[in-house]
């Protein structure tokens, strides 16, 4: 089995969760920026951590033959602090020509607030600039269904972007087809408390079909599980899913999203 | 999959969770004190789950959603807390 992990947040995880993906099959691994479960102080600590991401973590992968690839941003959850906002935002440039960097994420919302949309635009609009993917959070629980719906609106209001550039992350059965519906692609994040279960992921692809669709484990400091995405594989395998539908799932789909990125070689 | 094997692969792992919520309704009630906006939900939620409805996962999330449609003025908090608040109105 061979597998891209689309979303780990590695900067949180022990070498040993390397050890365990690279035996598990990965082939690569993707870390979009995120909150560091505590608000930064300053634009400096968002210098910092993408350095971190765009030089300290790769070499970290690299000694377990993992070629890793990071998004930047701030994330939502720090949005609400505009003028800190404007400050990171004005940073990421300076990065985007690094070797790993793959586009601009994971953007979105977090309770939906005008703040937070009015920093999206802002990520939105520095993507269309300089020609970046996109990658999207959703907001959590009770405010998933609301924040999807404002986070389409605000990319399809943005004429320079293209669908099928954009991935809208953490997707669930109410929020699913939405997202499909726009021409996006359509991330499902295995959680073992929240977002989505294994079997409910595979319950989608059945329904909603395999196309425009990934699976990632984000994981990060919180409960979660790096093996998440080959453990899925295993359970599609229990449903009779082939050989080459879970391939195409697990690794022939995020190579396809992530390849619109030239830097994307492995 | 056959239904068959469908009830072979899952029914044990879905009684368990059916028994597990069973215990915490139960665990709910027999404490002091008064159901908030989240066990309202919680129980609409569950009405969904005997209707015959091909999209109960569905159906369960929405309840727990926000319906409504414009940007809060300011968010107060990070944190998400599993039911919209307002639901209890």
């Amino acid at each position: 089995m061979r597998y891209i992990e689309p979303h780990a947040h590695m900067v949180s995880r022990v070498t040993d969760d390397y050890v365990k993906m690279t035996m598990a099959g990965c082939a690569a691994i993707c870390e979009p920026a995120f909150w560091a479960g505590f608000d930064r102080s300053s634009a400096d600590g968002f210098y910092d951590y993408f350095c971190q991401l765009t030089d300290h973590e790769p070499k970290r992968a690299a000694k377990f033959g993992l070629p890793h690839f990071s998004w930047l941003c701030i994330n939502p959850k720090e949005s609400e602090d505009v003028k800190l906002a404007e400050e990171v935002i004005a940073l990421i440039p300076k990065f985007l020509d690094r070797p790993n960097v793959l586009g601009i994420g994971e953007i979105g919302l977090n309770k939906n607030s005008r703040n937070e949309m009015r920093v999206l635009e802002m990520h939105v609009d520095l993507a269309a600039k300089h020609n970046q993917l996109i990658l999207v959070h959703t907001p959590h629980l009770e405010d998933k269904l609301k924040g999807t719906r404002l986070i389409l609106d605000v990319i399809q209001n943005d004429k320079r972007i293209k669908s099928e550039r954009v991935i809208i992350d953490h997707v669930e059965e109410h929020t699913v087809k939405l997202v499909l519906d726009t021409g996006m692609w359509a991330g499902m994040t295995l959680y073992p408390e929240s977002k989505c279960s294994p079997p409910r992921a595979i319950d989608m692809v059945e329904v909603y079909g395999n196309e425009r669709i990934w699976m990632n484990c984000a994981c990060d400091w919180g409960v979660s599980d790096p093996l998440a995405v080959p453990k899925t594989a295993l359970e599609m395998k229990k449903r009779g899913h082939s050989v080459e539908a879970i391939d195409k799932l697990i690794y022939q789909n995020p190579l396809k999203f992530l390849s619109q990125c030239p830097k994307f070689k492995i | 999959m056959t239904r068959q094997q469908v009830l072979d692969l899952y029914f044990m792992d879905a009684r368990s969770k059916l028994i597990d919520l069973a215990a915490f309704i139960d665990r709910v009630e027999r404490a002091q004190g008064e159901d908030d906006f989240r066990m309202k939900a919680f129980r609409e939620a569950l009405n969904e789950l005997s209707k015959n409805n091909s999209e109960r996962a569905k159906q369960v999330l929405l309840k727990f959603s926000d319906p409504t449609e414009e940007p809060i003025p300011a968010a107060t908090t990070k944190a998400a807390c599993g039911a919209y608040p307002e639901s209890s109105n």
